[in-house]
Formats: C-alpha cells, structure tokens, sequence
C-alpha cells in the first residue's frame, strides 16, 4: 500500500471527530473508535518500517500537489522508528488510561478521548512531514491540545496548565520567528529546499539569528534545563491519563524536532564547522543532566521524582545530539526512542500505584510490593532500564552517549552521565526499600502473600508488561536497529 | 582449537531463569523445592555434558542476539568458564538442600521470593561464567548484583536495610562509574571487545592507559572484593546463612575474582601485562588486601563475619595468582575458585548448622560446642584445614600450585605474603574447632548432650566436606580444566 503515510495521519484525525461526535449518539462508542484510530496509525508506521527497509526513504505528498508548494510527508530512517514507537506508545497510553479518564471525566471522556487522539494526530504529524511550517501547525495542534489535557486533574492542574501555555506559546513563538526569518532569506519552507537554499547563506547573522530562534523554541518545548519550569507542574499535577500519554511523547517528539532540524534544514556542518556552539551546548547538557538528576533526589513523592527524571533524560538526548560526532547522535536518536518505553512504563506504573494508594507520597508506598506484585515487577524492569542495565533498552543508548563524550573528549558529560546513573540507582532502590519495607507486620506473614494482592485494573497491568517487553525487546535488538534506521539516517 | 555451535551454554543459563514464575507460584514448598531442584539438575546436567569435550580442547559457542553493532550477546564456554560453571552448579544443589533445612528450621517469611532470586543469580552466574565478551560479561555482572539485593535484604529490618545500601553502594557504583567507561575506553581503542586468547588490546594501548583501565577493572568489579571495595562483603552478611554461603562465598565474589581473571587474560593479556609490569602491581594490590584482611579477620568475634574477612584474603589469593602471570600461578588462582568455594561453603553451611541448633552467632559462646554439635564442628575443622592450605584439605592442591607460581615467577616476596596469609589463617581457624571439642562451656547448663541441626542442614555440609577431602586426593576434572585454561590464554 503506497498510502500508508496518509492514513498515518488522517486515521487518528477522523477518528477525533468521531470519537466526540459519537459521544453525543452513544459514550461507549467512543472508546474503541478512539483505539481503532490509534490502531490504524501504528498498522501504517509499520507499512512505512518496512517500505522504508525494503526500499530506502519516499516523499508522500497529500492530494497530490508536489513539493515545494504541497504538503509532504518525508519518510526515511531517521523518523521511521519515531512514528512506531509514537503511535505504539500512545495506543498503548490510550488503553490503560481508560479506567482513569471513565472516573474522572464522566460525560466529557468522549471530548477527552479526542483530545488525547487528537495530540497524538500532531505529534505524529510533527514527525513525518517536510515542511517547517506545517511543522508549526501540527506542534500547535497537540500543545493547544495538550494544555488542556493538562488542564484536567488535582485542584494545581489548571495553574500548572496555565504555565504550560504561556510558556508553550513562548516556545512555539520562538519557533514560527525562525522559520519566518527563513522564509524572508529563502522564499520556501519545504525541509529539502531550505536545506540546498541555506548554505550560500550560512555567513549571514539572519541564518544564525533563525537558527537561535529556533533552537530556544524547541528547547522551550523540549524542556531543557533551565527552560523546564513547565514541566514538572504540567506532569505532576495533571490527570494520569494526560501524564502517562504526554510524559514519555511530547519532549521526546521535540528532541526529534531539534534532530530534524539539525541534520535536515541546516547541516552539521553548518552548527559544528560555522558555529561553534557545541562546547556551550554540551556544558548546558551536562547541567541539565545532573540538575535533573538532583531536584529528583530532593523530591519526597514518586510522580514529582519521575518527572524531574524526564527532565535529566532531556539533557541526555540533547547533549549526545551535540557532541558533533556520529556516535553521539546515534546515541541520542537511540536513546530518545528508548526513554518514550522507559517514561511510559514508569508513567503507566505510578498511574497503577495511584490507584491503590493515598498519595504516592514515599511514606504512602509501604508494603506495595506484597499489595502490587506485577506492577511494582514491570516498576523494577523500568528502573532498570532507567539506571541502564543491559539487557533493558536504556543502557544500550547510553553506551552510545558516553562513547560519544568520550571520543569527542568531553568528559564532563560523561560524569554527568555516570553520576545521574547512580543517583538513578538510589532514587530508584529509595522507593524500592519504601515499597519492601513496611511497619514490621509483613514479617513472619505467612508465606504465599496472596491473601493481601491489591492490583491494579487488569488493561493497566497488561499494558504495563507491553511496555516492559517493548524495552526488552529494543535492547536485544539494539544493534539492528542502528545499523539498519540509525546509521543509514546520518549517512 | 575446535569449535561447537550450540545451544547448550544458553540453555544452562536459563535453566534455573526459566523456573522462576513457576517458584513463585508454586501452591506447596514441597513443589516449589521439587522445581529448584528439577532445575539444579538439568542445569548441571547441561553443564557437565559439556565437559567431555571441553576437557578434549573444544570449545562452545552461542551468539543471542546483536546488541551492539558487531557485538553480539554471545556464550563461549571454554575451560575457564567451565571450571567455573561446574562449581556454581555444583554448590547451588546442595545450597538448595541446606536452604530447606535452613529456612524451615527458622520458619523464615518470604520464602518463595528467596528461591526465586536465587535462582535468578544462578543464571546470572552461569552467565557471567559462559560470557564471550565484555558486554555480556558485564550484563550478567550486573544482573546478579540486583538479584541478589533482595537476598541481602531478605531479613527487612533496619540492619538489612543499610547493609543493603552499602552492597548497592560498592557493587553497583563500582560496576557503573568504573567498569562501564573502561570497557568503553575498551571498545573505542580495539574496536571489539570478544576475549581473545592474548587479550584484545595489545597494540592498541600504552603502557598509562593500561594501568589506568586495568585499575578500573579491578576496583570496579567489587565484588572481587579488593580492598578498600570490600566493605560490602562484611555488611552483607545480615543476609540468611545460605545466602552467605552460596552467594557470598561461591558465586557472587567468585564472580568478581573470576571476572578480573577473565579480564586480565582475555581483554590485556598475559604478555601485554607482563610487558608493563603490570602484574606486579595487582600482585601487590592483592597481597595488601590479603595480609589486612586477615589480621582483621584475627579479631571479629561473629563467625560469620570472620568468615567474611576470610572470605576477602582468600579471594585475593585468586588474583595474586593470576597476577603471577606465570603457567603454575594461575593454574594455582583457577584451582583455588573450586577448592575455596568447597571449603568456605562447609565453613558457612557450619556456622549457619550452629545457629539453627543453638541460635550462637559469636566464636567467644562455641567453647564446647563440639560436644554438643560433633559432626558440624567435625567438618568445621576439616574446612579450616582446606581454606587454610593443609593436606589433606584440597585447598593444599591450589596452595601448592600458587607457591610453585610464585618461585617460578622469582617472586619471593609474595612466597612469604602466601605463608604469612595460611599462617594467619590457622590462627583465626584453628582454635575456634580447638575450643569447640577441648574447651570447657563456660556455664554448664550449655552441656545439653547431642544437639545436631536438621537433617536438611548436616547432610549438606557433610557433603562438601567430603568433596573437598576428595579433592585433595583427586582435584580431576578442576585441575584438568585450569591446565587447560593456562594453556588457552597463554598459548595463543
């Protein structure tokens, strides 16, 4: 089918319409259109996958109407392995949300179904087109749609939501600025035409000042430390349901964003022979990594320590996308599509613990371990994989980032790498020894611990373990897929 | 050297992984003991079908999966690895069987979580055992580190909980911000990182560099226990007795010395050290840890935290012996992996028999007890005798072949740091099996006749005792297979 990168798009597009529309006829039949669309969407990344594989990278233009006049999807390597990971991560997000967004939305969860699809439509979007301004666009879609997923959860969500915007609008300003300062210098927008237009430019400040504009927006959006502030509040005091879809995508998809733009409109030649901003960039890496990695410690709550977490992985993928050599890329692209299964399962895990806990405050998690048995198992596989233990997925990408630091020489990123891998470890065993430990009267219990099991609803479990075995499954196919996506991609 | 693409090495790893959901599920401790076993036999089974061969100068290999580009998650079983292998297997059926005894003995909670996790490091072990690169070894490395936390911890309160701290601290720090940038280093300089007969690096390192990723190695893999990252060691010995005695004395920290020898052979090689004088230092690193280790061992009064500082020396005789870099000395540091692990396990199985009877954890409370507890501290005495290096205990053979290392590298020094050490350790051995059978009970009423622990816990013990007198008399296959070793890395 040559169509597939179409119904990438339009499936879940339709299927936002229909999910709220049919709310009004009948709320059960929002749901599974709502999954159908989603379904859809991850049926045609792996079409795309294996045309990509079959025969190299493909244009796919909307209607019709050729580039650089028409909108185009650009399928290749680089973002072949983001649209499935996206759309298999949001279609599982979806399912196990579902008990949550019943409860909490009642007569709205057909509006809030759509939403959450409609997010997903413009991050995939983001993903697959060629063209910088539609680019724009499909990153307002999903933030608009974003804060108001936001918007729904604890008596903080609405402020929190309320900055998320601000700063979001900031970010996504930042963005359309550069692309209009490029679009006076070159007269398009299509990726590829920016791309072979760019170059005789390079001497001149408008290109420097486009490509600052941006990079800000992006990072804003991305979260990097010190551009964070958004975040924590946005993941911590929103729904579960907006958290565990959001969380593991949004600052994943603008680190794809920040590739994109740094291998696609301009080269790397141009950022690490014309500029030279990698020392800077790399520094703020490094800081982003071990400040995340801090505030995380400092946290006294499970869902705030995961997403400072989130915040030093941003630091991660940024720095390796910087370090100005192919193994540092590799390693963030790598590491990018690894932590989306990392912060799902651990977004998806705090949302099951949630259920049957107060607080997920660490004194509140006692004994989770004999109440929780398979959630906290896929908690502790997650973690893992957090820490970057091999076989799990995480530690693969991270061979790759300190390979990269280390060849080009920037060893402080390698010890902010390595010191955020240890203070992971004791974040992690910290909420490990809450969850074992309890008041003295699970010793002596008696022996099958059966009796006490609490879990979560069953589609939570389930897709947990989806997750968990997506990270295992990554990690043992972690060569193939750089050499057969990743390297191909940065030739 | 003759090559045999197969399963088998895989399907010894996952042998006791594969049991796993059903330990936990298990409805009886009947069943779920049944299963260990069930998976204890088919793993050694496998192990020792292997052994034919490998003894003939085969060698099998297995590759899993690409997890790195040109680097595969891949099995290699040669004579070391088996060496190995066929100990841990060995030991970890009757640990099973000590555990019975053990933990029904003292009624322990958590029971199925313990089996489980054992059953888990095994496969770690046996991996780390069969790991045909540094990346898998280094897997299988850490695997085991976490399987084992939750048997460290297994008792829950607050001494467990800090001790638990304390071995993630050491292991898991040193595996990650030591070992995990040197086999980068590693990777970036050779371009692969499969052992090879003389090592990989030759030729592509200088003489820093080397020193630089050889000490990383050998700290970071603390479980080696190399002082000053032996602190875990004695902390860790809050874990339930059988923990201590498999994990602690067999696998875990023979996994630590087994690796650094597999590093020192497979990745720099037995000339390339030679050539930098590089085996000196580690024989020196060793010999300090060594001597200190068991002065300190002289005064602790718990059993089985003088066991633990033992337990450090002993390991460094490991090292010292492949730091000899000679044929003998580390034929000699191979030996001594099967016959310390068969003596120290005796000497944990004892020390855990002693508290399951009469709740005495100090050396100063056994006077007398050999009386009251004759077949224990019987093979108590025997064990010491091993680990202590005197005939008839196999213990002898490996000591001998370490001395013997030791003239024929002209080393006299570390000559007389192996007497000093053996001397040491018939002072902190030998008078607690003394005073067990010739002391006086301090207070009479503690003269309560025959006293045995369960059947479960003696007949173990009583097991390895006699393995390890065997093995004085026949070391066949541990001795065969480390000659074999010596001959794999050293030829070429």
């Amino acid at each position: 089918m040559s169509n597939y990168p179409a119904f990438l798009i339009i499936a879940p597009l339709f299927a936002a319409c229909l999910t709220a529309t049919a709310g009004w006829i009948r709320r059960s039949l929002s749901f599974p259109l709502a999954v159908s669309g989603l379904t859809v969407s991850f049926l045609s990344s792996l079409g795309i996958a294996a045309r990509v594989l079959a025969s190299g990278k493909f244009q796919y233009s909307m209607g019709g109407w050729a580039p650089p006049l028409g909108i185009v999807l650009e399928l290749d390597y680089l973002n072949t392995p983001f649209l499935v990971v996206v759309s298999g991560a949001a279609l599982v997000s979806l399912i196990a949300t579902r008990q949550f967004v019943e409860k909490e939305q009642e007569a709205k969860a057909p509006a809030f179904y759509a939403l959450m699809v409609l997010a997903v439509t413009g991050m995939l979007g983001m993903v697959a087109t060629g063209d910088a301004f539609n680019l724009y666009v499909l990153l307002e879609i999903s933030s608009i749609t974003g804060y108001a997923l936001v918007a729904s959860g604890d008596r903080l969500a609405p402020l929190a939501s309320l900055r998320y915007l601000l700063l979001g609008t900031i970010g996504a300003s930042f963005y359309l600025l550069g692309v209009g300062l490029l679009y006076m210098l070159t007269g398009t927008l299509n990726m590829a035409d920016l791309s072979r237009l760019l170059p005789p430019l390079y001497g001149s400040n408008a290109v420097l000042a486009a490509f600052l504009l941006i990079l800000c927006g992006i990072w804003l959006k991305a979260a990097l430390f010190p551009l964070h502030a958004w975040l924590p509040g946005a993941y911590s005091h929103s729904s579960h349901a907006s958290a565990c879809l959001l969380a593991p995508l949004m600052t994943k998809v603008m680190i794809y964003v920040m590739l994109r733009v740094m291998l696609s409109v301009f080269t790397p030649a141009y950022i690490f022979d014309h500029l030279s901003l990698e020392g800077f960039v790399v520094t703020l890496a490094s800081v982003a990594v071990a400040a995340g990695s801090v505030m995380a410690l400092a946290q006294r709550n499970l869902r705030r320590m995961a997403v400072y977490i989130v915040i030093a992985e941003v630091g991660y993928m940024v720095g390796g996308a910087w370090l100005g050599n192919q193994t540092g890329i590799t390693g963030a692209v790598l590491h990018a599509l690894n932590d989306v299964l990392m912060t799902l399962c651990l977004f998806l895990a705090i949302a099951a613990v949630a259920g049957r806990t107060e607080t997920l405050d660490f004194k509140d998690l006692n004994g989770l371990f004999g109440k929780m048995p398979f959630t906290m198992g896929a908690l502790v596989l997650g973690a893992m994989s957090i820490i970057g233990v091999p076989p799990a997925c995480g530690f693969f990408s991270k061979w790759f980032l300190l390979q990269g630091a280390i060849e080009a020489g920037r060893f402080d990123f390698m010890a902010a790498l390595l010191f955020s891998s240890l203070i992971n470890v004791v974040l992690f065993f910290r909420v490990f020894e809450y969850a074992l430990y309890s008041d003295g009267h699970m010793h002596k219990q008696e022996e099958h611990g059966q009796t006490g099991i609490q879990e979560a609803p069953l589609s939570l479990v389930i897709s947990l373990w989806v997750a968990v075995a997506g990270i295992l499954a990554v990690g043992f196919c972690s060569g193939p897929i750089v050499r057969m996506f990743i390297q191909p991609a940065l030739l | 050297m003759h090559e045999i693409y197969s399963i088998r090495p895989f399907l010894a790893v996952i042998a006791s992984l594969a049991v796993t959901p059903i330990l936990l599920s298990a409805r009886s401790p009947n069943v779920r003991e049944g299963w260990t076993f069930a998976a204890g036999a088919l793993k050694l089974g496998i192990v020792v079908s292997m052994l034919p061969a490998v003894l003939g100068g085969s060698v099998f290999s297995f590759r899993l999966a690409e997890i790195l580009p040109g680097i595969h998650l891949a099995f290699r079983v040669d004579a070391m690895g088996l060496l190995f292998a066929l100990v841990a297997s060995t030991l970890w059926i009757v640990t099973s069987a000590y555990s019975i005894g053990y933990m029904r003995g003292l009624n322990e909670h958590s029971q199925s979580r313990y089996y489980c996790f054992f059953a888990v490091a095994l496969s770690a072990t046996i991996g780390a055992a069969f790991a045909a690169n540094l990346v898998t070894l280094y897997m299988f490395y850490e695997i085991l580190s976490f399987a084992t936390y939750p048997l460290v911890t297994h008792h829950q309160d607050e001494e467990a909980k800090i001790s638990g701290r304390k071995y993630l601290f050491f292991i898991v720090g040193g595996s990650v911000a030591l070992v995990l940038p040197a086999m980068i280093i590693c990777y970036i300089k050779a371009e692969t990182l499969d052992f090879a007969p003389q090592g990989f690096l030759s030729g592509h390192v200088g003489p820093g560099l080397t020193t630089v990723l050889l000490l990383l190695f050998v700290f970071g893999m603390a479980k080696a226990a190399l002082m000053p990252m032996h602190a875990w060691l004695p902390a860790a010995m809050v874990a339930p007795t059988p923990v201590s005695a498999l994990l602690h004395a067999v696998a875990v920290v023979k996994v630590g010395a087994f690796s650094v020898a597999r590093i020192l052979t497979g990745v720099f090689g037995v000339d390339l050290l030679a050539e930098y004088g590089l085996g000196t230092l580690l024989a020196v690193l060793a010999s300090i840890t060594m001597l200190t280790a068991s002065f300190i061992a002289l005064s602790q009064d718990g059993l089985k935290r003088r066991l633990a500082f033992s337990t450090i020396a002993q390991l460094s005789y490991i090292l010292l012996g492949v730091a000899l870099l000679t044929p003998k000395g580390i034929t000699g540091g191979l030996v001594h992996i099967a016959m310390h692990a068969f003596g120290k396990i005796t000497l944990f199985f004892c020390a855990g028999a002693i508290f399951v009877a009469t709740g005495i954890k100090n050396i100063s409370e056994m006077k007398g007890l050999g009386r009251r507890m004759p077949i224990t501290m019987g093979a108590f005495f025997v064990a010491s005798l091993s680990v202590i290096g005197l005939p008839p205990g196999g213990g002898f053979i490996s000591k001998w072949f370490l001395v013997l290392g030791a003239l024929e590298a002209h080393e006299l020094v570390f000559l007389v740091v192996l007497l000093i050490s053996s001397f040491l350790n018939a002072a902190y051995f030998l008078p607690i099996a003394y005073n067990a059978f010739f002391a006086k009970p301090e207070n009479a009423d503690m003269d309560a006749g025959f006293q045995e622990a369960p059947a479960w816990c003696v007949a173990p013990l009583v097991a390895t005792t006699l393995a390890s007198l065997w093995l004085f008399f026949n070391p066949w296959p541990f001795l065969d297979l480390a000659r074999l070793a010596v001959a794999q890395v050293t030829g070429g």
